[in-house]
């Protein structure tokens, strides 16, 4: 058997087309390797059966030269993304069981772009962590750890979609970015990770956790494979209030477009205390990179970046708590037996969230309650504009901001687990741009001393993704691996 | 401004969320270091700024005040941990 451990999924549409192999040979490859991969942890349910039924499919079609964008392609699909049929959990106790009877729509315009379903993803519950430590079903492993010899953390939330990709367990998967949680498992794990212009992709289908900051988004080998995922993913969808009307351009249009003479804008405050040596040296390679090939270079400042995390930890689990809400024991998931109603909800959700999800529910609650509203919630919202304007005013300068994706790389499970601002800073780097609803791109860019991976963040303007997977291909091609 | 003991109470409570004495202790810290670390927002000047609810700024689409159903009760009621005659079942609650 071919070896597809490897293989991008661009230069696998090129071998089905070629017919080197079949889609049921590559989906038949990647079946054997989760089951041997089992320990990483990657997956919550394994859809073999519908796998295989797909392929088939899919071979059928390329046979015909009926093959679509992504026909014959295995991917993994975050346990966010609702699927007909097949159990969704978000990571949680509280969906343990339960089963959509609607697809979500991105991941219908994936299967209607032919690319075929191994597994639902592991995540943190409800997407509501930075190393995939908070799973009801367990920590993730980064398959990278084995080459420092720990037990390493993939990142998180979207932690089995970047460790399956990194181990080579399917060819992409998909994410969802809230705070960061493409970019810091993609940058931990070694991968491209694309959080799109908010309103790009659909939510419809996709389990909520602060909707005003929800975007999903591929989770990579290449940049080449990003901008492919991406064009399947993205649709107007009239199921989402906050689905985007704006044209959707071809995203492969990245390869005709050049930096030569494009502004890159380097933020002084992203060189934040506690910025690893590594990285900051990475970062100065990566500006290297971008004037020789004829970008200019300029320092740009968003002065209330510094602002941005507190603001993050105040929206977000604001929204969360009345997402959550629906989580009552009722309607579906987990039930907690009990006398009355109050009883019931409240033994339901004390059993059936996790800690940090707990957590966050209290925060969200405490924030939005009488007499603290204006003073927590109104005043991040009014911290949030300043943030985007922040962003506004500086691509009145620059076409791209170029940063590091994290302060650090890769942790040992384990770590940072007893103050939660600890975990919360992990994302310090791309919460700004997820506040501004703005496009960013993690690239692989270098490594540490350890040879462990660190990702540079490229923040585009708004549906300005072309431009950002445009000088993502430049890293690739400047960082010499 | 700290919380104490009868705060989260009243956080859990109005949450709907069962928390025991442990948990309760564990939060009332760690609520405090969060709630502490957020509150050096409160010296960020933002006199006559105008709060932002959301980056979408495209108008919202109106349309025809129609019911639709693409499902029928029996797949909505699979998913329920208590269903009784196509209705959900909930502890009595009224005398």
């Amino acid at each position: 058997m071919n070896d597809f451990e490897n293989l991008s999924i661009s230069s696998a549409i090129e071998g089905l087309a070629n017919k080197n192999f079949t889609s049921l040979e590559l989906t038949e490859f990647f079946i054997k390797k989760i089951e041997k991969n089992k320990d990483l942890n990657c997956f919550i349910t394994s859809t073999f059966d519908k796998a295989i039924e797909m392929a088939k499919i899919s071979d059928q079609k390329i046979k015909e030269n009926e093959a679509r964008p992504l026909e014959g392609i295995p991917i993994g699909m975050k346990d966010l993304f609702c699927t007909n049929g097949v159990r969704t959990t978000a990571g949680s106790k509280i969906l343990e069981n339960f089963v959509p009877f609607y697809e979500s729509t991105v991941s219908n315009n994936l299967w209607n772009s032919g690319a075929i379903m191994l597994g639902k993803t592991n995540m943190d519950e409800f997407a509501m962590g930075s190393a995939n430590t908070t799973s009801f079903f367990g920590n993730v492993k980064n398959p990278l750890g084995s080459k420092v010899n720990k037990e390493l953390v993939p990142g998180g939330s979207s932690g089995g979609s970047a460790s399956a990709v990194s181990s080579g367990l399917c060819l992409g998967s998909t994410g969802s970015d809230t705070g960061g949680s493409i970019r810091q498992p993609a940058s931990f794990c070694g991968l491209v990770g694309l959080k799109p212009t908010y309103g790009r992709c659909s939510r419809f289908g996709m389990i909520a956790f602060a909707s005003s900051l929800d975007q999903a988004g591929p989770i990579t080998k290449t940049v080449e494979d990003s901008a492919l995922m991406l064009q399947a993913m993205v649709s107007f969808d009239k199921r989402d209030s906050t689905s985007s009307r704006q044209s959707i351009p071809d995203f492969s249009d990245f390869k005709k477009l050049s930096i030569k003479g494009k502004r890159i804008g380097i933020p002084k405050e992203y060189m934040i205390d506690g910025l690893n040596s590594d990285i900051k040296k990475i970062w100065d390679s990566g500006i290297s990179w971008f004037k020789r090939e004829g970008a200019e270079i300029l320092e740009i400042s968003l002065p209330h970046t510094k602002s941005a995390l507190p603001t993050y930890y105040i929206i977000a689990p604001a929204e969360a708590s009345a997402n959550l809400a629906r989580y009552d024991g009722i309607r579906y998931g987990f039930r907690h037996n009990a006398d009355d109603l109050n009883d019931l909800y409240q033994k339901t959700r004390g059993f059936g969230f996790g800690k940090e999800v707990k957590r966050r529910l209290m925060i969200g609650t405490y924030v939005l309650s009488a007499g603290y509203y204006d003073a927590y919630y109104l005043k991040a919202l009014k911290v949030r504009k300043l943030i985007s304007q922040d962003f506004e005013d500086s691509f009145q300068k620059c076409d791209l901001i170029l940063t590091p994706t994290t302060p650090n790389v890769a942790f040992p499970i384990g770590e940072k687990q007893t103050n939660p601002i600890e975990m919360y800073l992990n994302d310090v780097l791309t919460v700004p741009a997820s506040l501004a609803g703005l496009p960013a791109i993690s690239v692989p860019s270098g490594f540490n001393s350890e040879k462990l991976p660190i990702g540079l963040q490229l923040i585009g303007k708004p549906f300005d993704e072309i431009s950002v997977l445009a000088a993502g291909a430049v890293i690739e091609e400047s960082r010499g691996f | 401004m700290s919380i104490d003991n009868s705060t989260v109470k009243k956080v859990a409570k109005l949450a709907r969320i069962e928390i025991n004495e442990e948990e309760e202790t564990t939060l009332i810290a760690e609520l405090n270091n969060i709630l502490g670390w957020v509150d050096e927002l409160k010296q960020v000047n933002t006199d006559s700024v105008e709060p932002m609810l959301s980056v979408f700024n495209e108008s919202m689409q109106m349309r025809e005040d129609k019911a639709e159903s693409n499902f029928d009760n029996n797949q909505i009621l699979d998913n329920s941990p208590e269903s009784n005659s196509g209705f959900f079942v909930v502890p009595k609650v009224v005398e």
